[in-house]
């Protein structure tokens, strides 16, 4: 509120861990979370994600550390006095009350007056573009009705802090499209605290101001989207979000400020050294370049890093075409080029030579 | 091909309900016998057994001391069945196997021995032949029926329910009397009715724990049929059956219990 002190943590977690007997579902994460962000837990499935979210409900105690929501420890705070508002996968709606009843539970619970209940209600029920449903049953709605009364019926007691768990797989592809965008906006109307959990990286990448990846209860990286598609932190993170092309393990050269990779038995790539690139000489490093990163070359072209190999295949994806090359010593590599001209320049079988754009390239320490 | 298969599985279907229903039907068919013997086929069609038995001083008392001891037997059982059938969905704790099986043993321990031992106990607490004996004694036989019937239809409720619920402020009260009882509320309906058609209709059990003053429909015919042979106890019969096929006709147009006895999965 005070403009001039730095914004609190609307979220914090300290080192939160939860164990399920021997298993470990959340392994100590650290998570700081500001005022009005959007964040997206991302990772794929078992990693955790509703676990931590359960945590931050309170369904779930956690085994240690500690959780702090506006400055205030609510570690050991019964659910009902959290005031944090959520949105299942399978949206949990109350079958037994129509829409209107739905989304006023939780205002009722606060034993607000019954004029104030219908007002706020009204504003929610218009905000979720939700008018003249009031008195249906849950069972008479569609998915995406669904949808957007559990989203009412979450942001209508104003919570501190919306959690959504995976609130869209349940709904079929255009629809999902849509609600990515509705939940944007809402996002952008309420200003609410967000902590959003999905499997989909696309979903993750479209809506977040920042994106927390994680894999066997540990957070790989925290970071926004552009930040985590360019430069990953680990492999993990690195194929998990979008498509990449991991290069085998190669010997890291450096002459001033030119880098190269020497790759086993398939010759040289080299650039300009990113000033990231701080590894020393000789030692050897993975690589992972993405699929617009690797071009065809034009016809007569030389130059370093082209590299030939054989067309495996084509996918043709309607803007553009994904082609697998099979190169020598580097086994399959994607290239990604606009429209499906190239299906016809190189047919499957066909020799290509391929242009790698190095200094795109994200390079880790080989273990 | 299809057509010789479903000939087949028509075939079984009328076979296996003649064999149901065929008991039934031989009692219900000699209560209209004209004459004063329980014979079979009935030599014409009369309605004065049914006369007979609604007018017989024996029946009119047994019927009475059934509605009250079935009422207040399903009731209780409703309610101590429910509260267990709660605990046991809400909470693991010890000795929840240990209570289970005590709780189903009525299903396999003979209605005979149950009758016996409430005697047996009725006699120790000066109890003996008074409805309190008679109202326990059913309250047990039907505890496993309704318990099931609550149990099965609070496992139907998704547990997000409760989360969603507590996520928007609701006590644990609140969880309890908003969202769970009305979201059970049918089941309860459906295993107060099993219970209530069971106990009505209970005989073994019955014959020991009840005395000429307090005995319910099934004794008191029981008793009947021991000195007379003539088609009332028929009669009675059809008015109880056709009695407990409306109650439960009626129950599923308004309780859905086809669903809550998990007949129907939708
Ligand atoms: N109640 C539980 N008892 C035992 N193990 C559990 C329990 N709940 C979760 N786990 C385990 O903890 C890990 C994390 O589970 P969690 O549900 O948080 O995963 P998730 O990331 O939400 O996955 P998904 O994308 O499939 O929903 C999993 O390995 C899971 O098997
Ligand atoms: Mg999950």
């Amino acid at each position: 509120m005070n403009a001039t002190s730095p914004a609190p943590a609307a979220v914090e977690l300290v080192r939160v861990r939860k164990e399920f007997g021997s298993a470990v579902g959340v392994a100590d994460v650290s998570l700081k979370i500001g005022q009005g962000e959007f964040l997206t837990l991302l990772g794929p499935s078992g990693c955790g994600k509703s676990t931590l979210l359960g945590m931050i409900a309170g369904f779930l105690t956690p085994t240690a550390g500690k959780i702090v929501v506006d400055g205030v420890d609510i570690t050991d705070v019964e659910p009902y006095r959290r005031d944090i508002g959520m949105v299942f996968q399978s949206y949990a709606l109350f079958p037994h009350m129509n829409v209107f009843d739905n989304i006023a539970f939780g205002l009722r619970m606060r034993k607000l007056p019954k004029a104030d209940i219908a007002v706020e209600v009204r504003r929610a029920i218009a905000m979720m573009k939700l008018e003249g449903f009031e008195e249906r049953r849950v069972s008479q709605l569609s998915g995406g009705q669904r949808q957007r009364v559990a989203l009412a019926r979450a942001i209508v007691i104003r919570p501190k802090v919306l959690l959504l768990d995976e609130p869209l797989s349940a709904l079929d592809k255009n629809l999902r499209a849509q609600m990515q965008v509705e939940l944007s906006e809402l996002h952008r109307k309420t200003g609410l605290t967000t902590i959003f959990v999905t499997h989909d990286q696309g979903e993750a990448l479209s809506l977040s101001d920042r994106i927390v990846v994680m894999n066997r209860g540990e957070v790989q990286q925290v970071a926004a989207p552009v930040e985590l598609y360019r430069t990953p932190a680990n492999g993990f993170v690195a194929s998990f979000i979008g498509e990449i092309n991991a290069l085998p393990v190669a010997r890291y050269e450096r002459a001033g400020a030119e880098a190269a990779l020497v790759l086993p038995g398939a010759g040289r790539l080299s650039a300009a050294a990113p000033a990231h690139w701080d590894f020393t000489h000789g030692v050897e490093v993975r690589a992972f370049l993405r699929p617009e990163h690797v071009r065809p070359a034009r016809p007569g072209e030389q130059g370093p890093n082209i590299l030939r190999g054989v067309v495996a295949a084509h996918i043709y994806q309607g803007s553009h075409t994904i082609t697998r090359v099979e190169m020598e010593g580097l086994g399959l590599i994607e290239t990604r080029v606009t429209g499906a001209d190239i299906v016809g320049t190189h047919p499957v079988g066909a020799p290509i030579a391929l242009v790698f754009d190095l200094g795109e390239a994200v390079l880790l320490a080989a273990r | 091909m299809t057509r010789l298969r479903s000939f087949g599985f028509w075939s079984l279907v009328v076979a296996i309900l003649t064999y149901m229903t065929l008991p039934t039907l031989v009692v219900l068919m000699t209560s209209v016998n004209p004459t004063e013997i329980l014979a079979f086929p009935p030599e014409g069609v009369s309605f004065a057994w049914y006369e007979k038995a609604l007018t017989y001083p024996d029946f009119q008392s047994a019927f009475k001391n059934g509605l009250i001891v079935t009422s207040l037997a399903s009731t209780a059982a409703l309610i101590v069945g429910s509260a267990f059938a709660w605990l046991v969905y809400r909470y693991s704790f010890r000795g929840r196997g240990v209570l289970e099986a005590v709780l189903w043993s009525p299903l396999i321990i003979p209605h005979f021995t149950l009758g016996f031992g409430f005697l047996l106990l009725g006699g120790a607490f000066k109890l003996q032949q008074g409805y309190a004996m008679i109202v326990l004694a059913h309250m047990v036989l039907v505890m496993p029926f309704v318990t099931r019937a609550v149990y099965v239809s609070l496992a139907a409720i998704d547990p997000d329910l409760a989360r969603a619920a507590a996520n928007l402020g609701a006590s644990p009260f609140h969880v309890l009397t908003r969202i769970e009882l009305p979201l059970v509320l049918p089941g309860m309906a459906g295993g107060w009715l099993i219970a209530a058609v069971l106990s009505l209709t209970e005989f073994t059990a019955s014959l020991y724990v009840t005395g000429s003053r307090t005995q319910t429909l099934p004794v008191a015919m029981y008793n009947y049929i021991r000195e007379y042979a003539d088609p009332t106890v028929s009669a009675v019969s059809a008015m109880l059956i056709i009695t407990t096929t409306l109650i439960m006709f009626i129950a599923d147009r308004a309780f859905g219990l086809r669903r809550v006895l998990a007949i129907d999965t939708h």
